[in-house]
């Protein structure tokens, strides 16, 4: 276990606050681009998804996009952006790819939350009077907040972990020190900056499990029924 | 495109490289799932440690699970290897949730009267439990199929021959087609496996061409599976 010893002596070395990307900048770049580009994502695709969950129409759209999203190789899609709109712009470019990897999970979980909901909750709301916005607003919105934040949970795992993978275009953040541990065949270097990423990673998870169940509303039985219906917490998809 | 044409033979053997790497870690992934789904499914308090510890596994990003996986277990970090545990770790993650769900979809009163007319537990398990679970072990199936021959990509970030290779290179050499030429048939080798499992469950799975599966349900495992 002495290479973990080394690792932590990197991590905890006096030269992680200096030089030309101390470790405290690098999280808090990792962690700017991960909120920025899931803050995007999300004010585009927790309107759409409501919408489609309001309505039931382009479920199927919504669907298709999270199926396709998981195909798409991310490291592809941030190396093709950054060549397509230009190697100048490489935080544009990665930040359009993170965008764009985040979506469909915050589409599915803002549609699916909607989607979940009992229906004679929704047509009780109806029988009493309630015009379609404030069902929205009153019914839909705070019923489905549960699965959204799981959707927007996914979406800010999968970026964290292509951002770690986007310092390959010279990003920054915390892929940059495993990197340069690589070229330099720095061992304790790569298994630092790796502990680093993966503690950030649970720690984010953690946090929005919290979040998650924070967020159901008071009133509400949590249903702990079948594991088939637990799985709709949170999509599943791998980190990258 | 002009790339494309004259690096044909390239993206072929990157292509059988990928698929060979893709393929040990979906069925080892599966293989291991089905001993540890049944686990979490029949042994109730296990149940949530055990998905819980699998769940936490793929919250990992890749790029930080390599230099795990080689510093507890001796694997060289710019090794193959590496990249097919990695991917593996990622398989048996999504896949021991949809083994426990496919258990746990089966009718009990099927279960029970397999029971009733004499089936001992193993020949229970293997010819009742374990079939009648295969079209939701099918939907998680190809989910970590698609995953992971998207996630091997990042294999090229530790130097391993594959379709990644044509971003780390493209990337360099600045040639765009070579990137989308990667992602393409990245996508579209995902695609080929995933209609080549489905076909396949239609084959193992005569009674699901007619029976379908509950339409809520069907609903849910769209979108989350």
């Amino acid at each position: 276990m002495n290479v973990f010893l080394d690792a932590f002596a990197w991590i905890f070395s006096p030269d992680r606050t200096t030089g030309y990307l101390p470790l405290w900048e690098a999280v808090l770049q990792h962690l700017g681009f991960t909120f920025g580009s899931v803050a995007i994502a999300a004010l585009i695709a927790i309107p759409a998804g409501w919408a489609i969950g309001h309505t039931g129409k382009g479920r199927e759209i919504a669907v298709f996009l999270s199926g396709a999203a998981r195909s798409l190789p991310s490291l592809g899609l941030v190396v093709l952006l950054y060549l397509v709109i230009g190697v100048n712009f490489k935080e544009q470019a990665a930040v359009v790819a993170f965008v764009l990897l985040a979506i469909p999970s915050i589409l599915a979980g803002a549609y699916a939350g909607i989607e979940a909901i009992n229906r004679s909750t929704v047509e009780a709301g109806r029988a009493v009077g309630m015009t379609p916005m404030q069902i929205l607003w009153k019914i839909e919105v705070p019923l489905g907040l549960p699965l959204l934040i799981g959707g927007i949970r996914s979406a800010v795992l999968q970026v964290v972990a292509t951002v770690t993978i986007a310092a390959y275009v010279g990003l920054g953040g915390l892929g940059f020190a495993l990197i340069q541990g690589i070229q330099t065949r720095n061992a304790a270097q790569i298994l630092g900056a790796s502990i680093v990423v993966v503690i950030l990673a649970l720690v984010l998870d953690g946090a929005f499990a919290l979040f998650q169940r924070i967020v159901v509303p008071r009133g509400v039985a949590v249903q702990h029924s079948s594991p088939t219906r637990r799985r709709t917490r949170r999509a599943p998809v791998p980190a990258t | 495109m002009n790339w494309v044409g004259q690096n044909l033979d390239l993206i072929g053997q990157l292509t059988l490289a990928h698929l060979r790497q893709s393929a040990v870690a979906i069925v080892l992934g599966f293989v291991l799932a089905i001993p540890l789904g049944w686990a979490a499914f029949r042994f109730t308090r296990l149940r949530g440690t055990l998905l819980g510890v699998v769940g936490i596994l793929y919250t990992i990003p890749s790029f930080g699970l390599f230099a795990l996986i080689s510093a507890t277990t001796g694997i060289g970090l710019l090794s193959e290897t590496n990249l097919v545990v990695a991917l593996t770790i990622y398989a048996v993650a999504i896949m021991t949730r949809s083994v426990t769900d496919g258990l746990a979809s089966v009718d009990a009163a099927v279960r029970s009267a397999a029971v009733a007319v004499g089936f001992g537990p193993l020949r229970r398990f293997w010819t009742v439990d374990l079939p009648l679970a295969g079209p939701v072990m099918l939907a998680g199936l190809r989910v970590t199929a698609v995953s992971t021959i998207s996630l091997a990509t990042v294999g090229a970030l530790i130097g391993v021959q594959n379709l990644g290779y044509l971003f780390t290179n493209g990337s360099q050499r600045r040639i765009i087609p070579e990137v989308l030429a990667g992602v393409l048939a990245v996508v579209v080798i995902a695609l080929v496996i995933d209609l080549a499992l489905v076909l396949a469950g239609r084959a193992l799975m005569p009674w699901t061409r007619r029976i379908r599966v509950p339409r809520q349900r069907a609903r849910a495992a769209e979108v989350t599976a």
